[in-house]
């Protein structure tokens, strides 16, 4: 398939972004990249292509806009079927990899965001405390899901590994920033280990963006959502 | 070997429904069991504990939790019968990006129009209504947003049409007026009787929401 038929919207600081990536990465998928600086603006592109969120990623496929990372990723195991599946084949594991994927979005992002946008030190602990409860049902998953192979997927990375890899690169941003170690060998013994394969993958590697150009651009977050919380303030 | 299918619900929840609806699209013998969500069974705490909340699909001894997850589940495992998901990738993601959507905004706009007041519940009921006309434009001419038949979209939003006349007692205002297209489609959904059965009536929907009304202390 010619590079200019499918095209990525993104930005290197999404995790949500890096999840497409990935799951084109696993199917040699050759794409054209749009980096958005979105703390700045969007481009007219994303808002033709994403009116109702306008948000990253987008990934435009022969002009068809796909929005959302993890229809996003499901849309490129269906269309790419000969490279290696993303999406186990039986229903149930199905279920199982979608349910911890949702549970990923709903328990451990909005602490982990709420961390990064926090401005008294209360509210860093707080999420903190949250993420960390977050990951003790994910340690117990691990084991159910991989069935004593190297990934939640098997053999192979699958969705609920891309669902929650993503997102290693600002755990290691907080790990250093907060001076803890939210995967470590007493409570998450599994996913320390895995977090290690998965980042050495070949998919995966060229991604994850470096933890101090990370954590740089993470000093302008907490601003940012002050400036955002006075500008929706202002217009209710 | 016979299916033994289990359904842990409560019968105002419109996540309930969505499964309902997708067990009777596809003719699926089930057994329906009612939770009292103050009291919750020792097997519903066993089949979802992360979450401890309805539905639950029970397949064959195995939970499935959360009701976009159980739907699809439904469609993939019960092939042959009522497509619930077109098979074209994009079609699918569209139909996925729009189940998302109404996941993300009906039910908790919903909830804000009848359990607020004043200011918040004008600003709830404003988004509510803006949300409704999207998914009115999505929906377009067609009969079903699955097309000719009943498909996913539609699945995941018709619950919702019971709870619209508790929305708008509370909020004081008519969806009929604002987004006719919709009213329509819901009326055409409910022709169906997969639709129709598994769907409480709206009055006892809005008998229900007084009496939470009342033990919240919202007047």
């Amino acid at each position: 398939m010619a590079k200019s038929d499918v095209k990525l919207l993104g930005a290197w600081t999404s995790p949500f972004v890096m999840r497409a990536r990935i799951a084109l990465n696993i199917k040699s998928v050759d794409y054209e990249y749009q980096e958005e600086n979105w703390l700045v603006s969007k481009s007219e592109l994303l808002l033709k292509s994403n009116p109702i969120h306008k948000k990253v990623p987008v990934l435009i496929h022969a002009d068809n806009p796909i929005c959302e990372s993890l229809i996003i990723v499901q849309y490129i195991d269906e269309v790419w079927s000969s490279g290696p599946s993303i999406l186990p084949s039986d229903p149930y594991d199905r279920a199982t990899s979608r349910f911890w994927s949702a549970y990923i979005d709903d328990k451990w992002f909005p602490p982990m965001i709420a961390f990064l946008f926090a401005q008294e030190e209360d509210a860093k602990k707080a999420a903190i405390a949250q993420m960390e409860e977050s990951l003790v049902p994910l340690e117990e998953a691990f084991g159910k899901c991989s069935k004593g192979k190297a990934f939640f997927g098997g053999d192979r990375i699958g969705f609920l590994d891309i669902a929650f890899g993503c997102f290693l690169g600002w755990l290691r941003v907080i790990e250093k920033v907060g001076g803890i170690e939210l995967l470590n060998e007493t409570k998450t013994p599994s996913l320390l280990k895995w977090a290690e394969r998965f980042s050495s993958d070949t998919a995966v590697k060229e991604l994850i963006p470096d933890t101090d150009k990370l954590a740089e651009f993470g000093k302008a977050l907490p601003e940012f959502g002050k400036a955002l919380q006075a500008k929706m303030r202002a217009n209710n | 070997m016979a299916d033994e299918v289990i359904l842990l619900d409560f019968w105002p929840s419109p996540f309930g429904m969505r499964v309902r609806i997708a067990l009777a699209e596809k003719g699926i013998k089930y057994e329906y069991k009612e939770e009292d969500l103050r009291n919750k069974s020792p097997l519903l705490l066993q089949m979802n504990p992360i979450h401890k909340k309805i539905p639950v699909l029970v397949h064959n001894g195995k939970p499935i939790c959360e009701s976009l997850i159980q739907v699809q589940y439904i469609d993939e495992v019960w092939k042959g019968k009522a497509s619930l998901l077109p098979s074209d990738p994009c079609a699918r993601a569209q139909s996925r990006f729009w189940a998302d959507y109404v996941d993300k905004k009906i039910y908790d706009l919903g909830r804000k129009i009848w359990m607020c007041k004043g200011e918040e519940q004008e600003a709830s009921t404003k988004e509510f209504i803006e949300c409704l006309k999207v998914l009115e434009a999505e929906l377009g001419d067609r009969h079903y947003f699955g097309g000719s038949n009943l498909g996913y979209v539609d699945v995941v939003f018709v619950p919702f049409y019971t709870w619209f006349h508790a929305y708008e007692q509370c909020g004081n205002f008519s969806i009929e007026a604002e987004c006719p297209k919709i009213i329509a489609w819901a009326k055409r959904c409910m022709q169906k009787e997969s639709v129709s059965k598994s769907l409480p009536d709206h009055e006892k929907v809005y008998g229900f929401v007084l009496e939470l009304k009342k033990k919240f202390g919202i007047e």
